[in-house]
């Protein structure tokens, strides 16, 4: 009974593009109209979802508001080299299997030792069946324990770009069927298939396998209307002309010739850093001071110092 | 409605837009989930389940608006609009369909009638801009053009004004009709038919001998290069670990066992790790292969753009090393200026190794390799064949491609036979096939080992 209502639930929050929007905007993320159609269609054709971007434009936080607002376990696996099997989907507890072999030594030799010959002891050994390896000794990892929760899930699988491509092909079987094959157990089956999202940074191309099995997603970053709309959202304490200037600001640096330009999360970090100093508009010392938040690198830092005065005049007008 | 779809996925596969037939399925049933009636989420659902890069995304748009682009008529000129049809008119045009919508039919109507002819001939067939003229003929025709022609044949042979001013407006009309088709057609051939010449032209040039291509398709090339040296680079540039079956890691299984009182629950075998490939490469850009120059340090770019670790020099007379120019460098900056720095001056190989062994030659090691691209014409100088056999020597392998073909090795100044017996692989690469044939030899060796 329970079961039905919150599907039902979750069924009308993901029933139309708007309530989608809607909805992420209600916990702080703005989503354009492309995201929210993302949602809307990997609900509806149960498809995991690839999101592309350069870094800090707000993929994680995607997976992260839509599971807050829908209600759902996060269950989140970071890739990165060299991660397995053992590591993503399941491992045996062998230190428990060890500890219950040792303690249950004396009643297995209780049990056997009235068998007469060896032959007789396998058997009765075989009825015992796979006791140790049964899912009392299951240690879920992230991929099973999304597949194994009860009223779904959202599975974020973060930066898969970086990890290796055996892994990738790995990961085929359970973003297509929502199941997964343990050897010693058999295949479990999604009770409800997770919304699934995995981000990429575009590390490395990914396979044509797992794009073909996927939606694809492009968060690009933000034109300076809906930049501003979501450092509202994020930091809604800032006065609406300093939030105008900064973004200003931002929009302008991007046009430069930068190793890394900021991306949204710089310019909400940035934000608050203005909120902290009690700025309330900008002005190029305060712009020289700060502007580590915005730029990561030395060489992109120096390279925009000289034309701070004159890109300050321009946003201040903005 | 689903032959619709169709038709737009096969205008998608036109722009490059690789679309499965799992994709097609997903397609058709994002179609179900959202329906045509609202544009932008169609738009955007299609856009979701089809396009998988960032490129494709942009392509997709394009596509997606000229192929769902309204076909419309233009607006009649006014003096022409249509007349009130006068019974006696209405006679003379009676059971002809084409001539009636000319002369009474809304631009609207006109514009179905016209697809639905495009429809039955096939115009998503069409390939080569020879096919537009055919292609507007056939959709005449469906439309009923003999009729119509065989009309004004007769009203002009008939007696009274009439009949002639008729045959007159018709023939207007019919003037008025073939504009629209052929722009129809036009911009049919576009959507469908625009990357086949692409295609065409992108397969002559990786034929093409490198001296020869022109200045033009520099842009084409560098597309096609960097596509290649893209490829090349996923396919080879990750670490990867060969597990030698049988052979037990007894040092290392003993230790991840520790946590269970040694009893080895977890096995680990010996393997051998493959480290990512660092790569030298050495490029000629003197007089003699000025030609391919410009070519070669291309591929160098692309290389470099693609292979972080990769370590590049260029030489005339003297060498240079360019890593630092291809890295800050956007591409049609950093090719002028190297040839402006180093090249096209007479060739000197003995001078330029010397170059490289006192500045560089710390840069190889065994897990090198070397690349050389250049013709091993050295103007009758010191060739420095030690140097050669020391390169040889601290590199895991050397490879020089030669733009020039086998037997012209050897001859006049040429001292390629004997730097050959240094190279692990000397071979001629003087298309752009060739280059990337031998590069991924050269890769699949590599990784053999």
């Amino acid at each position: 009974m329970n079961d039905t209502v919150s599907q039902d639930a979750l069924n009308t929050k993901l029933n139309s593009v708007e309530s989608i929007t809607e909805g992420l905007g209600s916990i702080g993320y703005i989503a354009s109209r492309r995201i929210s159609t993302a949602i809307f269609i990997a609900q509806n054709l149960t498809k995991p979802i690839l999101v592309e971007g350069s870094a800090g434009v707000g993929k994680t936080e995607l997976a992260l508001s839509a599971a807050q607002w829908l209600g759902l376990p996060l269950i989140r696996m970071q890739c990165y080299e060299g991660l397995d099997e053992s590591k993503a989907l399941y491992e045996w507890k062998y230190g428990k299997q060890l500890l219950y072999t040792q303690i249950l030594k004396d009643k297995m030799g209780d049990t056997l030792s009235d068998t007469e010959g060896l032959d007789e002891a396998m058997d009765r050994l075989h009825d015992f069946g796979d006791m140790f390896f049964s899912e009392q000794f299951l240690e879920p990892r992230p991929l099973l324990k999304a597949l194994r929760q009860k009223h779904g899930a959202v599975l974020l699988i973060d930066e898969v770009d970086k990890s290796d491509e055996e892994f990738e092909a790995f990961l085929l079987e359970i973003l297509s069927a929502y199941q997964v094959s343990i050897p010693e157990i058999g295949t479990i089956e999604a009770t409800v298939p997770p919304l699934v999202f995995l981000t990429s940074n575009n590390m490395r191309e990914m396979g044509d396998a797992l794009k073909r099995r996927c939606l694809h997603l492009f968060i690009p970053l933000p034109d300076a209307k809906l930049e501003q709309r979501i450092v509202a959202s994020r930091v809604p304490d800032i006065e609406e002309k300093l939030r105008r200037q900064l973004v200003a600001f931002v929009q302008m640096l991007r046009e430069e010739d930068l190793k890394k330009v900021p991306s949204i999360s710089e310019t909400i970090d940035w934000a608050r850093v203005l909120l902290l100093l009690h700025a309330d508009s900008l002005n190029s010392d305060l712009v020289r001071d700060t502007l580590n938040v915005l730029l990561k690198f030395e060489q992109d830092i120096a390279a925009v110092e000289r034309g701070i005065p004159e890109l300050t005049r321009k946003a201040r007008k903005a | 409605m689903q032959q619709t779809l169709e038709n737009f996925l096969r205008a998608l596969r036109a722009m490059e837009v690789r679309v499965s037939p799992a994709e097609a399925i997903d397609a058709h049933c994002t179609v179900d989930t959202v329906g045509y009636a609202n544009r932008t989420l169609l738009k955007d659902a299609l856009c979701i389940a089809l396009a998988k890069t960032e490129d494709e995304v942009v392509r997709f748009d394009d596509c997606f608006e000229m192929f769902f682009a309204r076909e419309e008529f233009r607006d009649r000129d006014e003096q022409k609009a249509p007349d009130e049809i006068s019974p006696s008119d209405s006679n003379l045009i009676e059971d002809h369909p084409l001539a009636e919508m000319l002369l009474g039919g809304s631009e609207t109507e006109m514009a179905q009638a016209m697809e639905q002819a495009a429809n039955d001939a096939g115009v998503a067939n069409i390939r080569f801009s020879t096919q537009r003229g055919l292609f507007t003929r056939r959709i005449l025709d469906r439309m009923g053009l003999r009729d119509l022609e065989s009309l004004i044949a007769n009203l002009k042979r008939a007696e009274g004004t009439d009949a002639t001013l008729m045959a007159e407006r018709l023939e207007d009309g019919r003037r008025y009709l073939f504009d629209e088709v052929r722009q129809y057609i036009d911009r049919q051939f576009e959507l469908y038919a625009r990357s086949a010449g692409e295609e065409l032209r992108a397969e002559f040039l990786a034929k093409t001998n490198l001296s020869s291509i022109e200045r033009r398709d520099f842009e084409r090339m560098h597309r096609m290069v960097r596509r290649m040296a893209k490829k090349l680079a996923t396919r080879y540039n990750r670490r990867r670990k060969h597990t030698k079956r049988g052979v037990l890691d007894v040092r290392r299984t003993l230790r991840r066992n520790m946590a269970h009182d040694g009893i080895p629950f977890e096995t680990l075998w010996k393997q051998t790790k493959i480290e990512r490939p660092k790569i030298v490469v050495i490029v000629d850009v003197s007089q003699s292969v000025a030609a391919a120059a410009r070519f070669l340090l291309l591929f160098l770019y692309s290389l470099h753009e693609v292979i972080a670790t990769l370590r590049a020099f260029a030489f005339s007379s003297h060498l240079i090393e360019v890593s630092d120019i291809l890295k800050t460098k956007a591409v049609e900056d950093a090719i002028p200026e190297i040839l402006d720095k180093i090249g096209f001056r007479s060739t000197d190989y003995g001078r330029a190794f010397a170059d490289f062994e006192e500045n560089s030659m710390d840069a190889l090691d065994r897990h090198t390799t070397v690349i050389i691209l250049g013709d091993g014409r050295s103007n009758d100088t010191d060739p420095r064949m030690d140097l050669m056999r020391q390169i040889h020597d601290r590199s895991k392998s050397v490879i020089w491609l030669n733009p020039e073909p086998e037997p012209f090795w050897g001859t006049g100044d040429s001292e390629m036979h004997r730097y050959k017996t240094f190279c692990h692989v000397a071979r001629t690469c003087s298309t752009i096939q060739d280059l990337e044939r031998v590069i991924d030899d050269v890769m699949k060796s590599y990784f053999r080992t």
